[in-house]
């Protein structure tokens, strides 16, 4: 019996086998609970939206998170060459990030551009308003980029002003828990709230610098402390704003908006 | 040997055998996952699960298994089922597995699971083999359990997120002990676990693996 269960043709058959019914019962457990798995991303986008634009109280329900979404947000497509509003597709629908990954939606970034490390870039993407009154009040615009380990994927909220920070985080990322992890730590987060993105003669300054802020400095109030312990993940940070705010990013649209002519 | 029972199997890893505090397995997730009280229950629900199924598995095919490729068979078994634990966390505690983040997948390095299937589950009958996957998980658990008590109470003066202590940065009078929710504090309080229960039960002390040689001259220290 032994011999016979040591044999080639015996271990291959166990190990095929094993494989085979192990893949199906992965695979079936997959599929079954894809469904419930991308409403709770949904939710948890939603979530994050509402956090970051300061609105609701965080452990709201599912149903709460839903109902105030719904009510004070409304998403809009925007065309990222022209900066201009755009109606190529249902904002709602719409996967900004299928889109990248997509040629006919999509181009890809030349190494000197491609400042956040994606790639690739979608040419329509989805960003998120809160009106009050016809007027915008908080503008949410998604952002994303490379750190260490991971693609970290967020927004940042900026008053109708298009200038003042109204906060800014990820909700999804897959960098090192305690180190680059902490860009989810809500005292770091605490610092984005009241910073300028841009300096007086309009141009990009949001700056994550590496040590602390200099209160000193003039240039503080676009300054935000980096993480200990986690360079790259705040290098990967910089630079994804850089990208996103800058001229390839939501720059033009931003530039439109202020003039009134988005 | 005679036939361990179910009850013993159960039973001795949570005090007499703690796979945490004898074998000293599993110690990373120890110090990961337990500075606040729910993620250490549900990594513990997570791991009991994952080892008591992974043992009857795993003993349910022990004869039919090659010995050259026992190891990795047991691994494609303990891999699938950790993969499932996580979907199944992903749909329906989304917030935790986020905070679990990385921590589910290692349930597949984790030593106390590839243990007991080496050690016990290749020659034991199935449903023993379960009940000592489920024993050992409730090892690593109370274990777990304590360590996010303490930590999270200490810590953060809460429990479960609900507040006990009122802390003094909410106009309270308890001023939490920020390092109790850095690892590193898992690491003195397991120390401490382990000092306790040898203490307690002393036939858990090891004999000295060695003796130090006293010095012969006083310059040796140089």
């Amino acid at each position: 019996m032994s011999s016979q269960k040591e044999s080639t043709v015996r271990t291959l058959t166990v190990a095929v086998l094993v494989c085979l019914v192990c893949s199906v019962f992965v695979a079936g457990a997959a599929i079954a609970l894809k469904p419930t798995q991308v409403e709770n991303r949904l939710l948890d986008k939603q979530r994050s939206i509402l956090a970051i634009a300061g609105l609701g109280e965080a452990g709201m329900s599912g149903a709460k998170v839903k109902e105030l979404f719904d009510t004070t947000i409304t998403a809009k497509l925007v065309d990222l060459e022209s900066g201009t509003f755009s109606d190529a597709f249902d904002p709602v629908t719409f996967d900004p990030l299928k889109a990248s990954k997509d040629p006919k939606t999509s181009e890809a970034l030349k190494g000197s551009e491609d400042i956040a490390g994606i790639k690739r870039q979608e040419r329509y993407t989805t960003v998120y308003m809160v009106e009050k009154d016809g007027e915008l009040e908080t503008l949410i615009l998604p952002v994303r980029g490379y750190g260490l380990w991971s693609t970290l994927h967020g927004f940042i909220a900026v008053k109708g002003d298009l200038n003042t920070v109204v906060g800014m985080g990820f909700y999804q990322h897959g960098e090192t828990p305690g180190l680059g992890g902490e860009v989810d730590n809500p005292k770091w987060k605490g610092q984005w709230p009241g910073k300028t993105l841009f300096d007086d003669n309009d141009k990009l300054a949001v700056q994550v610098v590496k040590g602390g802020v200099d209160p000193q400095s003039p240039n503080a109030t676009h300054q935000v402390d980096g993480l200990a312990g986690a360079t790259l993940t705040s290098v990967g940070v910089d630079n994804l704003l850089k990208f996103w705010l800058g001229q390839n990013g939501f720059g033009p649209f931003i530039a439109n908006l202020r003039a009134g002519e988005a | 040997m005679s036939q361990p029972t179910i009850k013993e199997v159960l039973l001795n890893p949570i005090f007499n055998n703690n796979p945490i505090g004898l074998q000293i397995l599993g110690i990373c997730s120890a110090l990961a996952v337990t500075s606040n009280l729910q993620t250490a229950l549900v990594m513990s629900a997570a791991l009991t699960l994952v080892t008591g199924f992974s043992n009857l598995f795993i003993s349910m095919i022990r004869s039919q298994i090659p010995s050259s490729i026992r190891m990795i068979v047991q691994m494609v078994i303990i891999a699938s089922l950790v993969i499932v634990v996580d979907q199944v966390l992903k749909a329906y505690a989304f917030s935790l597995s986020k905070q679990l983040s990385v921590f589910v997948g290692l349930i597949i390095t984790n030593c106390i699971v590839m243990g007991r299937a080496e050690a016990f589950a290749m020659q034991n009958p199935p449903v023993l083999s379960f009940f000592d996957g489920i024993g050992n998980g409730l090892g690593y658990s109370a274990m777990l359990i304590a360590l996010g008590i303490i930590r999270e109470l200490f810590g953060a003066g809460k429990l479960m997120g609900y507040e006990v202590f009122s802390v003094v940065n909410d106009g309270g009078w308890y001023q939490p002990n920020g390092m109790l929710l850095l690892p590193p504090s898992a690491f003195f309080l397991i120390g401490l676990f382990i000092w306790a229960i040898r203490s307690w039960k002393k036939d858990q002390i090891e004999a000295n693996a060695y003796k130090m040689a006293p010095q012969v001259s006083s310059k040796e220290a140089y």
